[in-house]
């Protein structure tokens, strides 16, 4: 049998029963390309502000320098009805070229990278590296007391490694957020 | 080769281009020079108003009496800031509004400099689109794709912010016809499949109705025609939205009267009770829908807008169809025809017969007095005396407005401005500038309340300046009307700040701007005063003293459904509960 997973209706569970009327919200990744802009991004995190949308994650930055244009892709979390007007709503502002929901519209890949800096002496500084080489996390600086790793991958994998290094001396992070992509062609 | 010229040439060029005739405004330093430019020629009429919130409703009013868009030009700093009003305005009820405003120079934008404000910023959420211009060579463009986006599509007001550096300095003039407005191009014709199902439906509609709205009016005067020949040929019963009103017309056979809130009981019950709704042009704002979870149950709704972000925002439909309303019914009028014209007649005649029945409740009957001038009275005899006149209606916001949508008729499109979505107190009074700007041989009257005609009062000075003979129909209450009458339905008869404790005198009041003031009091005397107003060549203002705690019915009570209305004041006990109590 073939588990239908429909990504973010079933974080929780691995299979997809809901109904696409009921009210319990789900995540959607939306990549929206649009002319780079003055006030383009003002303008997309306004419409998520004032209408009272959330965003889990928001990257932005600008993919084809002759074109002026920039990909932006938003985590969003909602009801199906809020995913749907939050879409439509995209559509409505002028410099949008594109929205595509990469949660709906097949199978994408999700990547996310993030710096953090672990202090720690001894057994807990081993532990760090040990553990950074089983998450494939690079080791971008080093002082004989700390470590800056850098480490890429879907956010789950980010949130787990960020667990572990809490006890082990996480004293700073900084996040990208998600660049998100639809497989195939 | 184009020729050369400063900013403020450009735009005055670029505005001619487009076909502009008139422009709301007001100076400041930031646009001199664009004031400058519009000193040196005759071809575009620039309205001096006193306040630029009453250009930006004086533009809407010239915009949705005419189908043209409205220009509004105003400085820096505060002229900006005070065009957030009428831009919201016009953004809620699609009005088609071109804003420029000057800025500082751009050397000095950040430095909090003398009238600077971030206007594109302020104005983001509030326009369709807005734009700075850095550099006079993008200006002519800018221009252009301004009026191309706030009248294409859904229409709505957009901005264009100038510094004043931009304005003086030099570049090549770019014709309209070299603008490429490609990238901009909602979708006009809608899916003709989704019209097919859609005419199914309707085909076997027993109790079907159609409720269209302001999308209507919007699409153009064709659209009208279009779904009066689909009403009349189908014997479908029509209902409107306030900013539809006129579209199919109040004298037609068809008519059920305005809906929602403040609708007809025979214009609710039909749209509770219906099998088919075909949604033409509507939104389903939550004034018409009431309790959503109540609206409507047991039909087949066919949602008809251009803008897809109406579709299934408030209320989930059964066939959407994306697309301008003039182009969407054409289809699908040829469909249905092509199709052999299929209505099940007997079924829509016992519905007929169904709400006749309920038109027979007259729930627009008020108690009349003979000593105090009942609102709806009023308006009863204005209409009475001005059916048959080139009549042109602006309204402030609140109970008249409602009585005005409820009592006066309109059988045209365009002919009827009021504020819908936002409900700005102080729109009609320089509404009824800009309709008389347009219409300058026509009679354009300005029902209002006392409260809310001070909100914008200064404009008085501006029709007295262009002789714009706009007459004010004031229902005098002492009170803030609608205020009031929620006060009484929601908060124990506690009327917290809805009087008006110190009213002008205004007739003294129009004397001083060098108008005509009436005052009229007693119900024997109403007719003379209005053909008084009616006869005077010049504005006026009559102060029509009304019965002061008059509640205006039928209402749906926030929080309930379409067949929950209450009739009169022997109703209203307990009519709200508590969640109702929390909603607008």
């Amino acid at each position: 049998m073939t588990l239908h997973l429909k990504k973010g209706s079933s974080r929780k569970s691995a299979y997809d029963l809901k109904n696409p009327l009921d009210e319990l919200e789900e995540t959607h990744t939306l990549a929206v390309l649009v002319d780079n802009e003055a006030g383009v991004l003002a303008r997309v995190i306004g419409l998520f502000s004032g209408r009272g949308y959330n965003i889990d994650s928001l990257t932005v930055a600008e993919t084809d320098a002759e074109g002026h244009r920039s990909r932006i892709t938003i985590v969003t979390t909602g009801t199906p009805a809020v995913i749907e007007q939050i879409k439509a709503q995209l559509g409505l502002i002028i410099p949008v070229y594109r929205v595509n929901d990469l949660t709906v519209e097949g199978p994408s890949v999700e990547r996310e990278m993030a710096l953090l800096k672990v202090a720690g002496k001894g057994e807990k500084r081993v532990e760090a590296m040990r553990l950074a080489d089983i998450f494939r996390a690079n080791v971008v600086d080093s002082t004989l007391e700390s470590f800056v790793f850098e480490i890429t991958g879907a956010p789950e994998k980010i949130d787990a490694f960020t667990d572990l290094m809490r006890p082990l001396g996480l004293c700073d992070i900084a996040r990208t957020g998600v660049a998100a992509m639809a497989r195939g062609i | 080769m184009s020729r050369e010229m400063t900013g403020a040439q450009i735009v005055v060029e670029a505005l001619k281009e487009q076909g502009v005739d008139t422009i709301f405004g007001y100076p400041g330093g930031a646009v001199l020079p664009i004031y400058d430019a519009i000193f040196q020629q005759n071809d575009i009429k620039h309205i001096l108003v006193r306040h630029e919130q009453g250009a930006t409703h004086a533009a809407e009013g010239y915009a949705r009496s005419t189908g043209k868009p409205g220009v509004v030009l105003v400085t820096s700093g505060p002229g900006a800031t005070n065009v957030v009003t009428g831009m919201t305005d016009a953004l809620m009820d699609s009005i088609p509004m071109i804003v420029l405003s000057g800025q500082v120079p751009t050397f000095m934008i950040g430095n909090d400099a003398f009238q600077e404000a971030d206007t594109v910023g302020i104005t983001r959420p509030c326009s369709k689109h807005n734009w700075l211009v850095k550099d006079t060579a993008d200006l002519a463009e800018t221009i252009h794709q301004a009026f191309h986006i706030a009248t294409s599509g859904r229409p709505g007001p957009v901005l264009v912010d100038i510094p004043k550096d931009v304005q003086f300095a030099s570049a090549p003039y770019k014709a309209k016809a070299k603008t490429s407005t490609a990238r901009y191009q909602p979708q006009v014709k809608g899916d003709i499949e989704a019209i097919t199902r859609a005419v199914e439906a309707f085909e076997q509609a027993e109790r079907p109705i159609i409720y269209s709205g302001g999308g209507v009016i919007n699409s153009g005067v064709a659209s009208s025609q279009l779904l009066r020949e689909l009403v009349t040929s189908s014997n479908s019963p029509i209902t409107s939205t306030l900013m539809g009103l006129g579209a199919y017309p109040a004298s037609g056979d068809n008519w059920l009267g305005m809906l929602g809130m403040h609708g007809t009981v025979e214009a609710n019950l039909a749209m509770h009770g219906c099998d088919f709704m075909l949604c033409v042009g509507a939104r389903f704002d939550d004034r018409i829908t009431g309790r959503t979870d109540a609206f409507s149950p047991d039909s087949f709704k066919v949602h008809m807008d251009i803008d897809p972000s109406s579709i299934n925002k408030i209320i989930r439909v059964d066939v959407p169809i994306i697309g301008d309303i003039g182009h969407i019914l054409e289809d699908f009028l040829k469909v249905w025809k092509a199709r052999g014209r299929k209505t099940k007649s007997a079924a829509i005649k016992k519905w007929w017969s169904q709400i006749n029945e309920w038109q027979a409740r007259n729930c627009l009957d008020f108690t009349n007095s003979d000593t105090i001038i009942k609102p709806q009275h009023a308006l009863q005899r204005l209409e009475e005396l001005t059916k048959n006149m080139d009549r042109y209606i602006t309204t402030e916001v609140g109970q008249h407005q409602m009585w005005a949508a409820q009592y006066l008729n309109f059988d045209d499109p365009h002919r009827f401005m009021t504020s819908g979505g936002l409900g700005t107190m102080g729109y009609g009074l320089p509404a009824s500038v800009g309709v008389q700007v347009a219409h300058p041989e026509a009679l354009v009257i300005n029902i209002a309340g006392d409260a809310s005609f001070q909100m914008n009062m200064q404009e008085m000075a501006t029709a007295i300046q262009f002789n714009l003979p706009v007459k004010q129909f004031i229902l005098n209450n002492e009170r803030l009307g609608m205020v009031r009458q929620w006060q009484q339905l929601l908060h124990g008869e506690r009327y917290s700040q809805s009087w008006s404790e110190s009213l002008p005198d205004f007739v003294k009041l129009a004397e001083a701007f060098g108008a005509k003031g009436i005052l009229v009091s007693d119900p024997a005397d109403l007719d003379e005063a209005i053909k008084e107003m009616l006869a005077y060549d010049g504005p006026v203002i009559l102060d029509c003293v009304v019965e002061k705690h008059e509640n205006c019915f039928p209402m749906i009570p926030s929080g309930k459904a379409h067949n929950e209305m209450i009739l009169c004041d022997e109703e209203t006990a307990d009519a709200i509960d508590a969640a109702g109590k929390s909603r607008v």
